[in-house]
C-alpha cells in the first residue's frame, strides 16, 4: 500500500498540477428498473481481478478504488446480475450499467464511458482535462487542430498563404498563454506561431487547460491561461501503434509508436511522425495556393525509469523535427511577366529533457523534483522579397520541493527556476538583425489549503530576477468554495508578464507588403517595454439531474487588464506599427457551457461565448481585429453499445457559429463596412471500432463549405498594399478524410 | 543580494521541514470500517486531530498508517480521537450512540455486510 502510494506521489510530483485522480479508478454503477429508467446501484462489489482488493458501491452507486499494481482488470459483481470484467488500465473513470443474468444475454452493455473533457468539482483551480479520446475527434493531425472540438479554446484561420491557425483563449492570442509540455515551457519565442502544429496529436496522453493566470510554479509568463500537454509514457502506452490519415486535399500523415518495457524499472518508446502534401490546390482561383506544399518529419525517443521501493522516477527524452513549407503563387502552367511571388518556411528543431523525482518512502508527503530541458529552434523563411530568420537556443531548469505544514491539509511547494534564451533574428532584405539574451532566475512559494469539504485555496508568490524585465514579484491566488455537492464557485486573480517577440509572434507581417514601424521608446525589447497584465475571474458550476441523467451548467467570466502591452497596429494600410500601450487595453470574456447526457449513448455540449477585447490604438480605442464578439458551439457525441470484443460505432458532430469580426481597414474591403459577415462551420466524424486493436474513421471538416471570397487583398504582391493576413474564415471549402488506427 | 533572497527561501523551507521530521513518529494500527465512505470519514476525521500530519487508511486490511508529531499529541489521544468518529480501534471501542449514527454502509459490526 505504502509503495503504491509513493508511486502516486512521485507521479504527482512530475505532473505538478495534475490531480491525484490519475491514480484512482472511479465511476458510477447503475441498474435499469422495470420501467427502463437508469437508477443508482448501491452495494455492488467492485474489486481487482484475482485479488481481495475492492470496495462496495455507495448509496448513489459510486465507487472509487486506488489503482492496483496487481491487476488491471476490474470485476463488478452482484448476485443475480452478469459479472463484468473490464480492463481499466487506461481509464480513470468507468461507469457501468449492470445487466440481470437471465442466461440469454451474453453481452455486457456499457452505458457511459468516461467523458473526454472533464471538469472537476474538487480542484481549486479552473482546470479542464482533455483526454486522448477527445483528441481523436479531430483526427488530423496536430495539437493546434485538435482544439477545434474544444469550446474553451478558439482556433482561427490567420493567414491565407501559410495555412497557420491561431489559438486564442479568453479572447487573447497564444503568446499570452503559457504552453508547457509536461510542465516545461515549450511553445514560446521562436516557436510561438508554428509550435503547436509541431506536436503530433497521437503523441499526446492528455492536456490540462487552466483558465486564468494559473499556478506560479511554471513561471511568470502566463497571462490568460496555461495549456499543459502530457505526452505518452513508454511504461503505460501500448507496445505498438499506427495511425494513417489521408484527405482529399492531398495531405498524408503517418504516426508510428513503439514502446518496450525492458525490465521492471526501465522502459523506452520511439515515436515517429511524418506528413507530406504535394497537391497544388487553388480552388478559389486567386492564383495563390490554398495551402502550402509541405513535408515534415518528427522523431522522439524517451526513456522512463521507475523504482517504487526507492521512491524514484526519471525520464529522459530527445527529439528532432524538420518541417518545410512552400507557398505563394501557383506557377504551374502559368506564364508570368514578372517574378512569381513565392515563399518558403524551413524549420529545424532539437529538444532534449531530463526529469527526476524522489519521494522518501517513509515520509510520503515530502518529495523533490528536478527537471531540465534544452532546445534549439532554427527557422529560415522568405516570402516574396522579404525574409525572416530566427534562431533560438533555450535552456530551462527547475527544482521543486513539496511538503506540508502541520498536516496534509496544508501543503506547500517551494522551488527555483532558471531560464536562458538566446535569440538571433534577421528581418527583411535590409538585413537588420536583432540579437538578444534573456535570462532569469526565480524562486516560488505556493501554499494550498484543503478543508476536504467545502473550501480549498491555493496562494502562490514568486520573485524573479530577469536581465531585461527587471526584478519583480508575481502573486497568484485561487479559491474554491463548494457549498453543495453539485455546486462549485471558483475565484482567481494574479499577474503575469512577458517580453514581446514582435516578429516571431506576428509572422503575418512578412506575407504582406506592409512596412514595419517600431516606435523608439528605448525599451529592452526592440525598443519596446515588457508586457504586464492583471487577470481575474470567476467561475460557477452547477450540476443537475433531469430524468435521472446527469448534466451541468458552467458560467465563466474572466477579465485581463493590461498595464502595458505592445500594440500591434494593423490599422493603417501598407504599414504595421509597434508601440507601447498608452491608455486602456482589456479582454473580457464570458463563457456559458451546458452539458447534458441526453441518453445512455448521447452526450450534448453547447457553449456560448462573448468577448469584449479592446485596446487603445493611436487612432482610438478599438476592438481587437479578427476577434469575433460572439461565438456559439455545440457538439454531439454518440456511440453505440460496446460489444464484448470492443467493437462499436462512434459518431461526432460539431457546429460552430462565428459572429462578425472587426476588420482592419483596407481599400479592397470597403464593401464590408469594417466587419466580416458571420458564418457557420460543421465538422463531423464517424469511427468504426472493429476491436480494441483496430479502428477506421472517416470525417469532414467545414462540410458546409463556407470560404472567404477574398483572403488575399492588395493586388500586386510586391506592393505595400498586398496583404494575406486579413483572414476571418476558412480558405478551403469542404474537406474529407479517412484513416485507420492499429494498436497492439 | 537579490539572489540570496531566492536561494535562502528555498533552502530554509527545505531544512525547516527536514527538522520537523525528527519529531515525527510513524505508526500503524487497526481501525474498523467497511467501505470507501468510511475511508473518507476516517481519513478526514483523523487528519483534523491535533498533531496528526499524514494519514492513510486501507480498506482491505482496515489498517491505518499515520505520521504524527510526538510533541503535540500522543498515540493514546489519536486512538481515542478516532473512536469518537464512530470507528473502533484496537484500543478504544466507539461509543455506541456515535456508532449508530454512522451511514448504513459503514456499520462494520453488522454481520450481513459483505467484507473483503
Amino acid at each position: 500500500m505504502i509503495k503504491s502510494f509513493n508511486l502516486i506521489l512521485i507521479t504527482f510530483l512530475l505532473q505538478f498540477s495534475i490531480s491525484f485522480s490519475q491514480n484512482y479508478i472511479e465511476g458510477v454503477v447503475s441498474d435499469e428498473n422495470e420501467s427502463g429508467e437508469i437508477i443508482p446501484f448501491p452495494g455492488v462489489t467492485v474489486f481487482w481481478e484475482n485479488t481481495s482488493i475492492g470496495t462496495l458501491t455507495d448509496i448513489d452507486g459510486n465507487y472509487k478504488l486506488l489503482k492496483s499494481s496487481l491487476s488491471k482488470n476490474l470485476v463488478f459483481k452482484f448476485l443475480g446480475y452478469k459479472e463484468v470484467i473490464i480492463d481499466v488500465s487506461d481509464k480513470n473513470f468507468y461507469n457501468l450499467t449492470m445487466l440481470k443474468d437471465e442466461n440469454v444475454l451474453d453481452e455486457v452493455v456499457v452505458n457511459k464511458k468516461r467523458k473526454t473533457i472533464q471538469k472537476s468539482y474538487f480542484k481549486t483551480q479552473n482546470i479542464i482535462n482533455v483526454s486522448s479520446d477527445e483528441l481523436l475527434k479531430a483526427a488530423c493531425c496536430n495539437i493546434s487542430e485538435s482544439f477545434e472540438t474544444n469550446p474553451s479554446i478558439d482556433v482561427s484561420y490567420s493567414n491565407a498563404v501559410t495555412g497557420v491557425k491561431q489559438v486564442k483563449m479568453l479572447g487573447l492570442e497564444s503568446p499570452y498563454l503559457l504552453i508547457t509540455e509536461e510542465n516545461i515551457p515549450m511553445i514560446r519565442g521562436a516557436s510561438q506561431v508554428y509550435g503547436l502544429s509541431f506536436i503530433p496529436g497521437t503523441w499526446v496522453e492528455s492536456m490540462q487547460i487552466t483558465k486564468g493566470t494559473g499556478s506560479v510554479v511554471n513561471g511568470f509568463e502566463s497571462i490568460s491561461g496555461q495549456i499543459n500537454v502530457e505526452l505518452k509514457k513508454p511504461y503505460s502506452d501500448s507496445p505498438f501503434f499506427v495511425n494513417i490519415y489521408t484527405n482529399d486535399m492531398g495531405r498524408n500523415e503517418i504516426n508510428l509508436h513503439s514502446n518496450k518495457i525492458i525490465n521492471d524499472k526501465l522502459s523506452t518508446g520511439v515515436y515517429l511522425h511524418a506528413n507530406k502534401n504535394n497537391h497544388i490546390i487553388d480552388n478559389n482561383n486567386d492564383g495563390f495556393l490554398d495551402h502550402p506544399l509541405s513535408n515534415a518529419v518528427n522523431f522522439f525517443n524517451r526513456w522512463q525509469y521507475i523504482n517504487p521501493s526507492k521512491g524514484t522516477v526519471a525520464f529522459f527524452g530527445y527529439r528532432f523535427m524538420s518541417d518545410k513549407k512552400e507557398l505563394g503563387e501557383n506557377i504551374e502552367n502559368k506564364v508570368f511577366n514578372r517574378d512569381p511571388w513565392r515563399g518558403e518556411i524551413r524549420t529545424n528543431r532539437f529538444d532534449s529533457n531530463f526529469k527526476f523525482g524522489y519521494v522518501n518512502p517513509s515520509i510520503p508527503y515530502q518529495s523533490l523534483g528536478f527537471q531540465m530541458a534544452f532546445s534549439r529552434h532554427d527557422q529560415g523563411s522568405f516570402f516574396g522579397k522579404r525574409n525572416y530568420d530566427i534562431n533560438q537556443n533555450s535552456f530551462y531548469s527547475s527544482l521543486i520541493y513539496n511538503s506540508i505544514i502541520g498536516s496534509t491539509l496544508n501543503k506547500i511547494k517551494v522551488g527555483l527556476n532558471f531560464s536562458y534564451d538566446d535569440f538571433d533574428e534577421i528581418v527583411d532584405q535590409t538585413k537588420s538583425s536583432y540579437n538578444r539574451i534573456d535570462n532569469s532566475i526565480g524562486g516560488f512559494f505556493e501554499y494550498s489549503y484543503d478543508s476536504l469539504d467545502a473550501v480549498s485555496l491555493v496562494a502562490g508568490i514568486r520573485y524573479d530576477i530577469h536581465n531585461n524585465l527587471g526584478s519583480f514579484f508575481t502573486p497568484r491566488f485561487h479559491l474554491r468554495y463548494q457549498p453543495f455537492e453539485k455546486s462549485v464557485l471558483r475565484l482567481s486573480a494574479g499577474t503575469g508578464r512577458k517580453s514581446s517577440n514582435i516578429f516571431s509572434e506576428n509572422q503575418n507581417i512578412f506575407t504582406s507588403g506592409r512596412q514595419i514601424k517600431i516606435s523608439k521608446d528605448l525599451g529592452k525589447f526592440y525598443g519596446l517595454d515588457p508586457e504586464k497584465a492583471f487577470n481575474y475571474g470567476l467561475s460557477f458550476r452547477q450540476g443537475f439531474f433531469i430524468n435521472n441523467r446527469e448534466g451541468d451548467i458552467t458560467f465563466d467570466y474572466y477579465v485581463t487588464d493590461f498595464e502595458n502591452q505592445v500594440i500591434v497596429d494593423w490599422e493603417t494600410q501598407g504599414e504595421v506599427s509597434f508601440y507601447n500601450l498608452d491608455g486602456k487595453s482589456f479582454a473580457k470574456s464570458l463563457q456559458i457551457d451546458l452539458e447534458y447526457q441526453l441518453s445512455n449513448n448521447v452526450l450534448i455540449k453547447s457553449t456560448f461565448k462573448n468577448f469584449d477585447v479592446k485596446k487603445q490604438y493611436k487612432s482610438g480605442l478599438k476592438m481587437n481585429p479578427l476577434t469575433p464578439k460572439n461565438r456559439f458551439f455545440t457538439n454531439l457525441e454518440v456511440s453505440t453499445n460496446e460489444k464484448k470484443n470492443g467493437s462499436k460505432w462512434k459518431f461526432d458532430f460539431t457546429y460552430n457559429w462565428i459572429g462578425k469580426q472587426r476588420l482592419p481597414s483596407h481599400t479592397e474591403l470597403i464593401d464590408f463596412d469594417g466587419y466580416s459577415p458571420n458564418y457557420s462551420l460543421i465538422n463531423s466524424q464517424i469511427t468504426r471500432v472493429f476491436s480494441n486493436k483496430f479502428e477506421m474513421y472517416v470525417g469532414g471538416e467545414n462540410i458546409g463549405g463556407y470560404t472567404q471570397s477574398n483572403p488575399i487583398v492588395g493586388g500586386y504582391p510586391f506592393g505595400t498594399d498586398f496583404d494575406t493576413s486579413i483572414v476571418y474564415a476558412p480558405i478551403h471549402g469542404a474537406l474529407f478524410y479517412v484513416g485507420l488506427r492499429f494498436n497492439n | 543580494m537579490k539572489y540570496i533572497i531566492i536561494l535562502s527561501l528555498f533552502f530554509s523551507t527545505f531544512s525547516f521541514s527536514q527538522q520537523s521530521n525528527l519529531k515525527s513518529l510513524k505508526v500503524s494500527f487497526l481501525v474498523k470500517g467497511v467501505c470507501e465512505m468510511c475511508k473518507d470519514r476516517i481519513e478526514e476525521g483523523t487528519i483534523k486531530l491535533k498533531g496528526v500530519k499524514y494519514v492513510n487508511w486501507d480498506i482491505i486490511s482496515n489498517n491505518i498508517s499515520l505520521i504524527y508529531n510526538s510533541k503535540k499529541t500522543s498515540l493514546d489521544a489519536i486512538h481515542k480521537g478516532i473512536s469518537l468518529l464512530g470507528h473502533s480501534t484496537n484500543k478504544y471501542t466507539a461509543p455506541s450512540e456515535i456508532y449508530n449514527s454512522l451511514p448504513d454502509c459503514c456499520l462494520y459490526e453488522n454481520e450481513n455486510l459483505v467484507k473483503h
